[in-house]
């Protein structure tokens, strides 16, 4: 039964929600808007700012200064890469805590949130050394298992709530059937969980996009990603607003676009468990 | 100039020729200051001359800082050059952590060196950096505004001067403020200034049994001083200020004076970038009539951190980074004001450069700045506008914090001196002193 | 149901992520805990020899430590509480019939794509500089002087700045929620006259409840360890030395890793704390 709702009530929230959507979104809008405007223009009034003349020229200089692309790819290849992993190591464990409940479930759960807990810049000097001992300073191999440490709790928990909401009975279905566990995970569970393991995914890329500890002290010319690249504009000489807002819009603009297209599957899988 | 390129092409055939075979890759570490991005877009020469390519790592200073403290204490090897300053070069050359510069070729020229660079990247009379430029500090200044105000500004201007300078200037409804300076905290920020002009007003950071300062009335005097131009002639926001905002300032015609690194001179006078070219003027830095005058001495010089594999083609980059040749190669791509400053005597004799505005007020006010002996009363450290010891860039970076909030009006001179006193107390406490 | 087959298949399953997770926790605090009994200062040589306690004593009987707690605690509680009464409001109208509604969700949740570093540059330079920010230019059109933000009210725009980021966050998660709320309870609840604030405190927000507590609970983990934002903006200047900070200052700025090392200790305490606090207090509601 679908609720009676007058259009004048339907106009009111249509106004608020879209006054606080844009106020919210307005922040993003600007850097755009400041990325096409030369140095000059940048810093004056609003007004004035919108009436002025558009350019690219921002976008040659910051892409004339440092190489986007080889940053970008570098992004996408440690939050993939690290969200992969993380899966490929998430999905029995979680599996096994749905499925096979113990005591101890729900404790070894908060103990992997905690684990998350201890500062990063306090291990700084410890995790440096040790990735001189292994050699991984400057690869992605290095940072992608980094990552994938610090979001593997994350992992776990999505994962652990999706599965929880299978029916056991499919499960003991399917053993009937004579499936392995292997099988039972990879033909039953999997499919079913598919919508969880979106938004997992989605999730856990966006965090790996966004760290920015790690990224920038573990890496050098290689590895570097795009929170590498920012970090060469947070304070250029003499005007730099355009500058800024042309790095920083190309350091967003493909996580923004990947999360709008798919925020339908990240809007339905971000529960964690929150709901019953 | 035709001449110097076919003199450069000619010592560029001979390198190439004993290296090429052994091109290699070397990772640079640099800062994202206006002269190290024009060398970036410029390392097509070195790597034409000597089959080298070079990856760069452009980062904020204070990320750098972090990035390459890091590396080299734990000899991580990520770079095989880095960018540092005066203040970690004889540091890290006494730990024996960067490769000397002890053979550099004769037409290099290191005498051609400025002495007082060299000697503040050097250790033990060992040169461990090589500088790509160096500053001190003096006052920029708008001819227009001052010349409205009825003023004069002599070459050799006093604090008393600066400061009616600055108030009979000031006309907020226009924003246009009398006198910008650095209130940003950091050792490299605000302290740098703070520190040059404590040296002014007869104050110092330590005795010479490293005893803290921060409770003699020398400093109460300074730092009362500044806070008090500041709030009656600086712009809003001061105390978020670092040279970057002031620059920016500065250009955009605010500020009637600004006293800071001589490097801002090019920067000032740039018609492409700046509103108020046309009108600036240099002078010293303001004195107190004590003997010193408030004027750093920093470089930003390229070395070597012990242990790379590509030594040698590190050291070519540094030859060819820090030569007479690169200067000339910048000259004639974006013209004489925009070489990097500061660092070769001969740039300073060359007729051309003489007409740069700031050339001669730069060299008088690098000249003018004493390492060696930076304040009235002795003290057992070197550097003007810092401490070189391991420990001074983390207190004195909380130092910076508390003056900083006194200049934001949340606590009194009085409270941030004893703050001060109390934590740089505590870290030579902890360093071991 | 568990058979003792599957039990044992169980523990295989989780030893690899158990394991690592042990490791990247074990192995770090044990490097922490040994660093923090020890005098290591890498500009002066390294390891200079055990200190026993004196670092922790240090730490804690530095003037800036219980700042930067207070520091802490104000910017993780601000945060929460802007983030779950913002993201409560803003989850239950995006519920409601609307034009545009997918296009709303997008303009809200769109913060939270952008990357810690580049939103606090953002908002530092374009939005509260206090000559060419947005909102310099906003104060100066109707006359008033200028807020000098990051100084004057520091602590509230590093607030502002990280609510910015975790709204969308919370919105999602309540909103997922609200959206699973039977619709004809509330009706019902309507029908016999309950009035608004009645139907919201005795039937919405007892839902909410547990996706307020994952909100608290995962945004806590997150806010304690609040960099960026801290080091674009401030640099810790104007009393917002966190706990991070402040460690940061000591290991990177000071060089000193024992102090930082012993810093980074009482951080782990403090989160322990923390925690142990959540689970009392909303602990019930995550029964798993």
């Amino acid at each position: 039964m679908a609720r009676a709702v007058t259009t004048q009530r339907k106009t009111l929230n249509t106004i608020i929600a879209w006054v606080i959507g844009l106020v919210i979104f307005f922040p993003i809008l600007w850097i755009i808007i400041l990325s096409f405007k030369s140095e000059g223009d940048a810093i004056r009034p609003p007004l004035e700012v919108l009436t002025s003349s558009w350019t690219f020229d921002s976008y040659a200089v910051v892409q004339e200064r440092s190489d986007y692309f080889k940053h970008f790819v570098n992004s996408v290849t440690l939050s993939v890469g690290s969200t992969l992993l993380g899966l490929i190591i998430a999905v029995p464990a979680a599996w096994a805590m749905a499925f096979v409940p113990s005591k101890s479930t729900r404790n070894i759960l908060m103990w992997m949130l905690s684990t998350k807990m201890l500062p990063a810049v306090g291990v700084l000097y410890p995790i440096y050394l040790l990735f001189i001992r292994l050699g991984l300073l400057d690869s992605r191999i290095g940072l992608v298992v980094v990552l994938m440490l610090i979001n593997l709790p994350i992992i776990i928990w999505m994962l652990y709530t999706y599965f929880k909401e299978i029916p056991g009975e499919i499960l003991e279905a399917a053993r009937m059937d004579g499936a392995t566990l292997r099988e039972e995970i990879l033909y039953v569970l999997t499919p079913m969980a598919i919508p969880g393991m979106a938004s997992t995914v989605l999730l856990n890329i966006i965090l790996a996009w966004n760290e920015a500890f790690w990224t920038l002290n573990l890496t050098a010319a290689k590895a570097a990603p795009l929170t590498a690249f920012i970090a060469s504009y947070s304070s250029p000489e003499g005007l730099f607003y355009a500058k800024l807002s042309a790095a920083s819009t190309m350091a967003i603009a493909p996580i923004l676009i990947m999360g709008w297209f798919s925020q339908k599957q990240l809007v339905r899988g971000l529960t964690f468990g929150a709901v019953k | 100039m035709t001449k110097t390129i076919r003199a450069l092409m000619g010592a560029s055939a001979v390198v190439a020729l004993t290296s090429g075979a052994f091109a290699e890759t070397i990772t640079i570490a640099t800062v994202n200051n206006g002269d190290m991005i024009r060398m970036q877009g410029l390392t097509a020469d070195f790597t034409a001359k000597t089959g080298h390519e070079v990856e760069w790592v452009t980062l904020e200073e204070n990320v750098l800082r972090q990035r390459v403290t890091t590396d080299i204490s734990t000899k991580g090897g990520q770079f095989d050059i880095m960018t540092i300053g005066m203040y970690e070069t004889p540091i890290w050359g006494k730990n024996g952590w960067l490769v000397p510069l002890d053979d550099l070729p004769a037409e290099y020229d290191v005498d051609d060196i400025l002495p007082a660079m060299r000697g503040g990247l050097s250790y033990d009379g060992t040169l461990y950096a090589a500088p790509f430029y160096g500053e001190s500090s003096m006052i920029m200044y708008r001819t227009d505004l001052m010349e409205a105000a009825g003023l004069d500004m002599p070459d050799a201007p006093t604090w008393d001067f600066v400061r009616d300078a600055a108030i009979a200037m000031t006309d907020k409804d226009n924003e246009i403020y009398g006198i910008c300076l650095r209130g940003k905290a950091g050792w490299g920020e605000n302290m740098a200034f703070l520190t040059a002009t404590a040296n002014a007003f007869g104050a110092r950071w330590f005795d010479e049994n490293w005893t803290p300062q921060f409770d003699t009335p020398q400093w109460k005097e300074a730092l009362t001083f500044y806070l008090d131009l500041m709030d009656q002639a600086g712009p809003p926001g001061a105390s978020n200020n670092g040279f970057n905002e002031n620059l920016s300032l500065f250009q955009q015609g605010k500020c009637g004076m600004w006293i800071d690194a001589t490097v801002a001179a090019s920067f000032v006078t740039n018609a492409d970038e700046s509103t108020v070219a046309d009108k600036v003027g240099f002078a010293l830095a303001p004195d107190t009539g004590l003997g010193k005058r408030g004027n750093w001495l920093w470089a930003w010089a390229l070395g070597i951190p012990a242990g790379t594999q590509k030594e040698d083609a590190a050291k070519q980059f540094i030859e060819w980074a820090t030569s007479k040749e690169y200067l000339a190669l910048v000259a004639e791509n974006e013209g004489w004001a925009n070489v990097p400053p500061g660092s070769r005597t001969s740039l300073y004799e060359n007729p051309e450069y003489a007409q740069v505005p700031f050339a001669k007020m730069t060299l008088d006010s690098i000249n003018s700045a004493d390492p060696l002996n930076p304040t009235v009363d002795p003290v057992p450290y070197v550097g003007v506008q810092f401490v070189a010891i391991p420990e001074f860039a983390g207190f004195a970076t909380e130092v910076g914090q508390e003056f900083s909030a006194a200049l934001a009006g949340q606590q009194t001179a009085d409270e941030a001196l004893a703050k001060a006193q109390a934590l740089t107390a505590d870290a030579m406490d902890a360093a071991g002193y | 149901m568990a058979t003792q087959h599957s039990r044992s298949a169980a523990r295989v399953m989780m030893a690899p992520a158990v394991i690592l997770l042990l490791g990247w926790m074990l192995v770090p605090l044990v490097m922490t805990l040994y660093f923090s009994f020890k005098q290591y200062l890498p500009l002066r040589g390294g390891d200079l020899g055990w200190v026993g306690f004196d670092n922790y004593v240090r730490f804690v009987t530095s003037s800036a430590f219980w700042p930067s707690i207070q520091a802490t605690l104000a910017i993780v509680g601000g945060v929460l509480v802007i983030t779950v009464i913002l993201g409560t409001f803003l989850a239950m109208l995006l519920d409601q019939p609307m034009w545009g509604q997918g296009i709303v969700r997008i303009l809200v949740i769109a913060p939270f794509f952008v990357m810690p570093t580049v939103s606090a540059l953002v908002w530092k330079n374009l939005f509260m500089d206090p000559v060419n920010g947005l909102f310099a230019h906003l104060w100066k059109s109707v006359g008033a002087t200028p807020i000098e933000w990051l100084s004057q009210a520091s602590l509230p725009s590093i607030i502002l700045i990280v609510s910015w980021q975790w709204l969308p966050f919370a919105t999602l998660i309540l909103l997922t929620a609200i959206q699973s709320l039977d619709s004809e309870q509330l009706e019902a609840a309507e029908m016999d006259g309950a009035r608004w604030p009645s139907r919201f405190i005795y039937i919405i927000l007892p839902h909410l409840s547990r996706a307020i507590t994952v909100v608290i609970l995962i945004q806590t983990i997150f806010l304690l360890a609040v960099f960026a934002e801290i080091f674009v903006t401030t640099q810790g200047s104007f009393g917002t030395r966190t706990l991070t900070y402040l460690i940061f200052q000591r290991v990177l700025e000071s060089q000193n890793v024992g102090l930082g090392s012993a810093g980074g200790v009482y951080a782990i305490i403090l989160a322990n704390i923390i925690a142990l606090f959540l689970m009392r207090i909303v602990g019930k509601n995550l029964d798993a």
